[in-house]
């Protein structure tokens, strides 16, 4: 069935986004303290620039890039595990019940921008690069 | 006889190791969840709003948010690191996607769907108002009489 071979692909890139965004937020958030999520928006971020390259290569239609499978399994499961919401939701609560404010607003501010910014620009870059 | 506290550097090998296990372990079911969501969405509502990644990242808030009050310091229930691990990091963040919603988001805006896309990031607040509703009940559940 198509859906467990999908379910296959997804897995096996979800390993890997898992293991990332463990590792890499965890770094960073040891480098720069915890007192701001940093690490949930370097991988949000970097994911979104990813995103953004991976669809621009596969709306070109062409190669490995714009097949099913390779979607699900660097998209859907690798980019799809490697960033998170809720890790983003949560820290954004724990900031506002800690009574910083102003930095749960900044946090929402700064993900969302950047993160809509780095799509754009990963993808359009990626165009460029192309032509 | 000499009693030594210090765990030796292979037991911290080990059981960094077992961390990243359960955090790979839950990601992967969570992915596979948030899959299927889509896959349902998709033979449900067709593609236009992307209604499944909403789905997903709003039940998911509630749920991390839920967990975390549960098994906090003040939670009912003594959940070891492994376990939250599993939980927050893996499950939730798994299940949960910010790419997918940055992606879906620009397709909207360069199609020409504007409001789409606004609406889009319009209801992302909606994830917060989760995750609060989230903690928020599972601390109730918490103050409630009984063991």
């Amino acid at each position: 069935m198509d859906i467990i071979r999908g379910l296959l692909w997804v897995a096996l890139g979800s390993i890997f986004g898992a293991l990332a965004r463990y590792w890499l937020s965890g770094a960073v958030a040891r480098r720069v303290g915890e007192t701001f999520p940093w690490g949930t928006i370097t991988v949000n971020v970097s994911g979104a620039f990813a995103i953004g390259v991976l669809g621009k290569l596969a709306s070109t239609g062409h190669g490995v890039f714009a097949t099913p499978d390779f979607w699900l399994l660097a998209v859907t499961g690798f980019l799809g595990c490697y960033t998170t919401v809720s890790s983003f939701s949560l820290q954004t609560l724990s900031l506002a019940r800690d009574g910083e404010t102003a930095r749960a607003a900044c946090n929402v501010l700064l993900s969302m921008v950047l993160c809509l910014s780095a799509v754009a620009i990963g993808f359009h870059l990626t165009s460029m690069f192309l032509s | 006889m000499t009693f030594s506290t210090k765990t030796s550097r292979r037991q911290q090998f080990w059981n960094s190791a077992a961390l990243y296990g359960f955090v790979a372990l839950g990601g992967t079911i969570g992915s596979c969840a948030r899959y299927l969501v889509a896959v349902f969405g998709q033979i449900l509502f067709g593609s236009g709003f992307p209604l499944g990644t909403l789905f997903v990242n709003i039940t998911g808030s509630f749920a991390i948010g839920f967990y975390a009050a549960l098994a906090g310091p003040d939670g009912r229930i003594f959940a070891s690191t492994r376990q939250r691990q599993f939980v927050m990091t893996g499950l939730c963040g798994g299940y949960t996607t910010f790419s997918a919603f940055s992606f879906e988001t620009f397709q909207l805006l360069r199609n020409g769907h504007e409001l789409a896309a606004l609406l889009n990031i319009g209801l992302a607040p909606s994830w917060l108002v989760a995750v609060w509703l989230g903690h928020t009940l599972a601390t109730r559940i918490n103050r409630l009489k009984g063991t």
